[in-house]
Parts: C-alpha cells; sequence; structure tokens
C-alpha cells in the first residue's frame, strides 16, 4: 500500500475510536511536554551560565604581560621564550599588533592607579580603573543604575556600591539584607567628583620643574637623556552610574571601586606603579601598559590566539579549562534531565501499545475482511505502524507546544520571584529548533517501537478466524 | 440462451474419486463458456484438520475435486460438512494440513504468505454471507479499498469504483456507510467490490444466507452474470439445494469432510432466463 493511502487510512481509523485515540495521544503529549521541559530548563541553564561568564569576561578573555616586569603566570613560560630583557614592550603598537589578530574582538591597556577623590571636600582613597566602551555589555554593569559613560572620552565615573556607600557616609550594618542600588544612586547621580591624581609628563630637558618629583635617566645615549616629571592635577568628574557589583569578586578589572572611561583614563597619563619599575618608560612619552586585556569573539579560539601572542614573546593568561569541567557538568545535567524527561514518554509508549492492542481486538474482523480481500501481512503491519506514527507526531507535536508552554510559565513565575527578591530578570528556559525537532522525532519512533508489538500481531492474525469473529 | 449442453456433463460416478478434467469433447458446443484445458482450481486429496484440545477435526479430508474455467460450482453440505473449509483453502485464506490446491497451476500450498496476499487481491474475489463490508467506510471507499492494495493510482481508482457500483446499480449510494443500506443493496456493494480487481474466481460463502428470497434471486442473478459474461469460475458454497440447483452448472456434495457427490446439475440452469430476464427488468 502507496504512503498516502496508509496515512489517509490511519487518520481515518484513529478518527473512529476519538476518544481512546486522543487520550493516548495526550498521554504522548505530556511525556513530550516533561522530556521538552527538562531538556529546555538544562539548555537554558547552559546558556545562562555561559551567557553569564561570557558577560563576566573571564571566558573569552586572554590577559596578555610583558616579560619584562617578572611575574609570569605560568612556569612554563619561564623556561621558554625570550628572556625578560628581550620581551616585548606592551606600548601601543604592540596593543596594535595583538588587536589585528584573527579573531580578536579587541585589545585595550589595563589602566588602574590608586588615587584620592573628593567628593563634597571630603577626601576618599580608592582604586579607579579604566574600562573600554565594550564593557558597557558585561554584566557587572548590566543592573546599573544611571547609565554607561556617554563616550569614551567623557568626563564620567561610574562608582561601585560599596564606593557610594562610603561617599554618603553610609555603612552597612552585617547581617541586614543588600543595600538597594537604586537608593544609593539617587543622591549621587549627576553630582561632581574630584580626582586628582600623578600625571606623568615628559620634560623635554633634564631639568625638572615643578611638581613632586622628577626622573632623570642619564648616561644612556638611545634614551637621549630623556626625563619625565610627575605633576599633581585634577580632573572633575560627573557621578553617571553606580553598579551592584561584588568588590572582592575575582572579575578581572571589576575590583576597583570608580571607573573611568577607558580613552580619558589614558589621556590623563596617570602615574602607574609600573612606571617607577620599567626603565624603558622614561625614555617616551608613548604610553606602556602594565597588562593588555584581548576579548575574543570566541571562546573557542583562546587557545589559537594565546599561543599566537606567546610568539610575540609575551605572556597570557586565561580560565579556559575551566570552561571544559562547565561543559562536561552540563552534559551530565542534561542527560539526567533527559532520562528523567524520557520516563513521562516510556510511561506514554505503554498507552500506546494499550490502545493499539485494544484496537486489534476491536477491528479482527475488519483486519480478516481486509485480508480476506488482498491486504497482506505487510499492509496490515505498515497500517497499524502508520496509526502509531501518527499518534507519536501528533503528540509530539502537541508535547512540544505544552512543554514550551510549562517553560513559559515557569519560567514567568521564577522572573515574579525573582522581582520580588530584589533580583534581575533571567531567561534561564530556552526550547532550540533542534530540540523541537528531535522532540517530535523522538516521539515518532517511540511510537512506531510501541506500535512494534501490535502491528506484528495484527499481520499475523489468521483471516479465517478473523473473519468468524463478531 | 443457456443450455444444459453448455456445462460439463461429468458421467462418471461422483464421489471422491471425481471425474477427470472434462475432455472438451464433453464439454463441446459452449457460445460463452471457454474451453478447458487445465482447470480452474484442482483440489487432491486436500486435508483440513485441527486440534481442538485432544480432539483432532478433520474438516476436510481428502477432497479431491476440479473445477473448469469458466464453470459455476456449487458445494452443497450441511452445516459442519466443511464446504466453507474448502472454499477458504481455495480462497488463499487457509493452508491445507496435506493436500494440494492447484488454482491456475500455481500450487496455493507452496505459496509464501505474501504470494499468497497478492494471489487474493488479483486471482480471488469474495462474497459472505455477512456481507463483511467495512463500517466505517462509504461503499465508494469499500470498494476502492482492494485498489488501494493494488497500488492503483487514485484517479483511476475513483472512475473504476464508480463504474463498479454503477453496475450492481448503487451509483446513489456510493457515499453511504453500509448501516446505511439494506442487506441486499450490501451484498451487491460486497460483489462490485469482489470483482474490482476483475479476478478470475469468484468464491461466495452462502452469498444469500442473511437475504430474503426477492434480494437472494437479485443476487444470484448477478453473479449468474459475472460468470456468462466475464466468464468468470463460481464457487458458492450453500446448504440450500433448490438455490443451487436453480444456478449452479453443478453440484458438489460435502458431508464430515469428506466429498461425498459430484454432479452436473442437470435440472439446473434451465430455468434461469426467466428468472434473469426479471431480475434485468428489476435493475435500473
Amino acid at each position: 500500500m502507496r504512503l498516502p493511502d496508509l496515512a489517509e487510512l490511519a487518520v481515518r481509523n484513529l478518527r473512529e475510536s476519538l476518544l481512546r485515540n486522543s487520550l493516548t495521544t495526550i498521554g504522548i503529549s505530556v511525556g513530550v511536554a516533561s522530556l521538552v521541559a527538562m531538556l529546555s530548563l538544562g539548555i537554558g541553564l547552559q546558556q545562562l551560565a555561559s551567557r553569564r561568564l561570557m558577560k563576566s569576561g573571564l571566558f573569552d578573555t586572554v590577559v596578555v604581560t610583558s616579560r619584562r616586569d617578572l611575574r609570569s603566570f605560568n612556569r612554563e613560560e619561564e623556561r621558554t621564550g625570550p628572556a625578560p630583557g628581550e620581551s616585548r614592550i606592551l606600548d601601543e603598537p604592540t596593543r596594535r599588533e595583538i588587536e589585528h589578530l584573527p579573531n580578536v574582538l579587541e585589545a585595550y591597556p589595563d589602566i588602574r592607579f590608586i588615587t584620592e577623590l573628593r567628593y563634597e571636600d571630603k577626601p576618599h582613597i580608592t582604586t579607579v580603573a579604566a574600562l573600554p566602551a565594550s564593557a558597557k555589555s558585561n554584566d557587572a554593569f548590566e543592573a546599573v543604575q544611571g547609565h554607561f559613560f556617554s563616550s569614551d572620552m567623557a568626563p564620567e565615573a561610574i562608582l561601585q556600591k560599596t564606593f557610594a556607600e562610603e561617599l554618603l557616609g553610609r555603612t552597612p550594618k552585617p547581617g541586614l539584607d543588600e543595600t538597594n542600588v537604586a537608593e544609593l544612586a539617587a543622591p549621587l547621580l549627576g553630582k561632581e567628583l574630584t580626582m586628582r591624581y600623578a600625571q606623568r609628563e615628559v620634560s623635554q630637558s633634564t631639568a625638572a620643574t615643578t611638581a613632586l618629583g622628577s626622573v632623570a635617566v642619564p648616561g644612556n645615549e638611545s634614551l637621549g637623556g630623556a626625563a619625565y616629571s610627575v605633576v599633581s592635577r585634577e580632573q572633575k568628574l560627573t557621578i553617571v552610574g553606580v553598579a551592584d557589583l561584588d568588590p572582592e569578586s575575582m572579575r578581572g578589572p571589576t575590583r576597583a571601586r570608580v571607573f573611568l572611561p577607558l580613552k580619558l583614563a589614558e589621556s590623563l597619563h596617570v602615574m602607574q606603579p609600573t612606571d617607577l619599575r620599567e626603565v624603558s618608560r622614561a625614555a617616551t612619552d608613548q604610553p606602556v601598559y602594565s597588562s593588555i586585556t584581548v576579548r575574543v569573539n570566541n571562546p573557542a579560539q583562546i587557545r589559537a590566539i594565546e599561543d599566537a601572542i606567546k610568539k610575540m614573546g609575551l605572556n597570557t593568561f586565561s580560565i579556559l579549562d575551566a570552561t571544559r569541567s562547565l561543559q562536561q557538568f552540563f552534559a551530565v545535567l542534561d542527560l539526567f534531565l533527559g532520562i528523567f524527561g524520557s520516563l513521562a514518554l516510556a510511561v506514554a509508549s505503554i498507552g500506546i501499545v494499550n490502545t493499539l492492542v485494544m484496537a486489534i481486538l476491536e477491528r479482527r474482523r475488519e483486519i480478516g475482511i481486509m485480508k480476506a480481500i488482498g491486504a497482506s501481512d505487510g499492509d496490515v503491519k505498515k497500517l497499524f505502524f502508520a496509526e502509531a506514527g501518527a499518534m507519536g507526531i501528533l503528540g509530539g507535536i502537541v508535547g512540544v507546544a505544552l512543554g514550551w508552554a510549562i517553560g513559559q510559565v515557569i519560567n514567568l513565575g521564577t522572573n515574579v520571584y525573582l522581582k520580588r527578591q530584589s533580583l534581575p530578570p533571567e531567561h534561564f528556559w530556552s526550547v532550540p529548533w533542534w530540540l523541537v525537532g528531535a522532540a517530535i522525532l523522538f516521539a515518532f519512533i517511540v511510537s512506531l517501537a510501541a506500535g512494534l508489538y501490535p502491528a506484528g500481531r495484527a499481520a499475523r492474525l489468521d483471516p479465517v478466524q478473523a473473519l468468524r469473529y463478531e | 440462451m443457456g443450455s444444459t449442453g453448455r456445462y460439463p456433463q461429468n458421467d462418471s460416478a461422483p464421489a471422491i474419486q471425481s471425474p477427470a478434467v472434462p475432455s472438451p469433447a464433453i464439454h463441446a458446443p459452449a457460445i460463452h463458456a471457454p474451453a478447458i484445458h487445465a482447470p480452474a482450481i484442482h483440489a487432491e486429496q486436500l486435508c483440513r484438520h485441527y486440534r481442538m484440545g485432544e480432539n483432532l477435526i478433520r474438516a476436510v479430508d481428502g477432497v479431491t475435486l476440479k473445477v473448469g474455467a469458466g464453470e459455476f460450482v456449487a458445494l452443497l453440505g450441511s452445516s459442519g460438512s466443511g464446504k466453507s473449509s474448502v472454499l477458504n483453502l481455495i480462497a488463499g485464506l487457509d493452508r491445507p494440513t496435506s493436500g494440494s490446491v492447484i488454482v491456475h497451476e500455481r500450487n496455493l500450498a507452496q505459496l509464501s504468505r505474501e504470494e499468497l496476499a497478492r494471489y487474493r487481491l488479483h486471482t480471488v474475489g469474495m462474497v459472505f454471507q455477512s456481507f463483511n463490508l467495512i463500517a466505517s467506510m462509504t461503499l465508494a471507499e469499500n470498494v476502492e479499498l482492494p485498489m488501494r492494495f493494488a497500488e492503483v493510482d487514485r484517479g483511476k481508482r475513483d472512475s473504476l469504483a464508480r463504474e463498479a457500483l454503477a453496475r450492481v446499480g448503487l451509483q446513489a449510494r456510493m457515499n453511504h456507510r453500509p448501516s446505511e443500506l439494506s442487506g441486499g443493496e450490501q451484498q451487491r456493494a460486497a460483489l462490485a467490490r469482489a470483482l474490482i480487481n476483475r479476478p478470475r474466481l469468484l468464491l461466495a460463502d452462502e452469498p444469500t444466507g442473511n437475504l430474503d428470497s426477492r434480494t437472494g434471486t437479485e443476487i444470484m442473478n448477478m453473479v449468474r452474470e459475472f460468470n456468462q459474461q466475464l466468464g468468470m469460475t463460481v464457487v458458492m458454497v450453500t446448504h440450500e439445494r433448490a438455490l443451487a440447483e436453480r444456478y449452479a452448472q453443478r453440484l458438489i456434495f460435502l458431508a464430515d469432510g469428506r466429498l461425498v457427490g459430484d454432479e452436473a446439475n442437470s435440472a439446473g440452469p434451465a430455468n434461469a432466463s426467466p428468472d434473469r430476464a426479471s431480475a434485468d427488468g428489476e435493475r435500473p
């Protein structure tokens, strides 16, 4: 019998016992829904975790340092590659070279210094760090009160929550709920902050001007006896945002408590601790960085980029292996969720067997007639298979829709809960297209497997006996 | 038109040693009936035994018979005589315990299940006492069903089913379900279904058993018409001797699974013509 005929007869037969077949199909739907719900939870959580990690800048980031500062991250690097004295200087050309490597999104210097900030004439000392414009998408700044820097050169600052508390003279009591960031931000946004800092200024002569002090590098011909001065400067900053992030977190540049736009920070030529250690720093007005942060467009490329940078004679550091164990964890989680989800489908498949066995009893005579007028065993078998398959596909489609709906409801409910806990909403439920297709296909295959026994039994039915059956 | 001369005259003693193939000479002056060289059906020492607990039931026990192509044969016997079992064996619905059934030179005992199904599909048309139409299908769909198994194109199927139902006078009832029809109409639809794949053999198991005599006559006239016009071999099981005598050319008697008589119907089809005329008159 041809496939369209089979499908037509199968659908007709299913319609004949509408209630029973509907109930069986609902059983399959519930099974598929539970499978889809479980797996989409696993996938959603995995996506959430990797999204978070990507945003945290840990897994798509390589930190590059020069060997000249003698702080390699990896002992292996101490033994291979150029000696520290011959290593590249982390300056603008090096940064640009790194930025032009394939798959590199950006490479920006890590500018970080401890300085004094005055707010309403009261001095506060803290670490200030520069942030590139791309940090806007970092999850640490996702829930920022106010807004991110209006431009990369804007004289603006974003405060970390604890620094905001300090400015307002509030000390959070231990054991109490965390301070509401919005409450802290309200009196601070738009206010002015005066940052006092030490500017490094290159002098054309060895004669130092006023200022905090000057350093000359005598006796080095190539450096031309360059010198620089350290000048005390002030910069007015407007507070544009207060961010809720943990000062103790190990998220790279976020350990600072006040953030400036990167280009602004670069233009200030702030004296950095490494300036004193690096002898070549004196020779030029060009900035030399203590480290460069490289962002990669795909975590999978990290290893290749690290290798390329190492070839340049620089040290690198990334947290790559952590992602691997994370992927492993989610693979196991998905497997377990999938097994639990499939249990309901297994139960539903017993429902299919039951329905079809009942159908054989009911349609015994019909099977006999069909055989008497020329249906082969194969025709009868295929017909029952088609019925099982039709229930499977229909149940699969309804089940996927149901699973998706359950996911939406749980997502909604959880977000209401998160909102009550003053936590940002999260999308931890994901039904990718491959899961839709795979779930329907799986329901179809399980249904066919369930139809195996009834179809075989129907096919083997003795037509003489079947025709005698009333 | 019909005359006794058309029918094989088996002048040898009827019994288990039934006559060999009627010779063309005996079979002589038929106008429509084809000459019988090889028999359409040839059963040899046919047995069908069942085991029921301790007991062995010999439903068919050593039946040997030959039916010529184009013959109209009635299998007669009381209930439990084995006539339906013989019919099922000829229909390929059942397999003999021993012996052979050769239909159009094919030994059914040696066919695979798949080949038997194909044999039933293309060579045999069956009509039953209880009509055996599928209740959930309309008449057109019922008639079309064998063509689905034969993988006939949908367009062709529709027109053939329409044509077949028109031939039995049911064109107006095509989209009705069997439950909406009278017994006679259902049996006519069953006839249309049996003939849809143009089989060479029409097997009827008590075709008038559930019908009143007038409707029964109507159905039997149709069967005879197919026998005569299409040259189809007909084997009919019945327990009504009068009916068999009116329509069959040959009467085969069974009792306790054995063949106990095989005779030409001397009384028979001579009186067929008036019936046919009247039946024709009734038909639309």
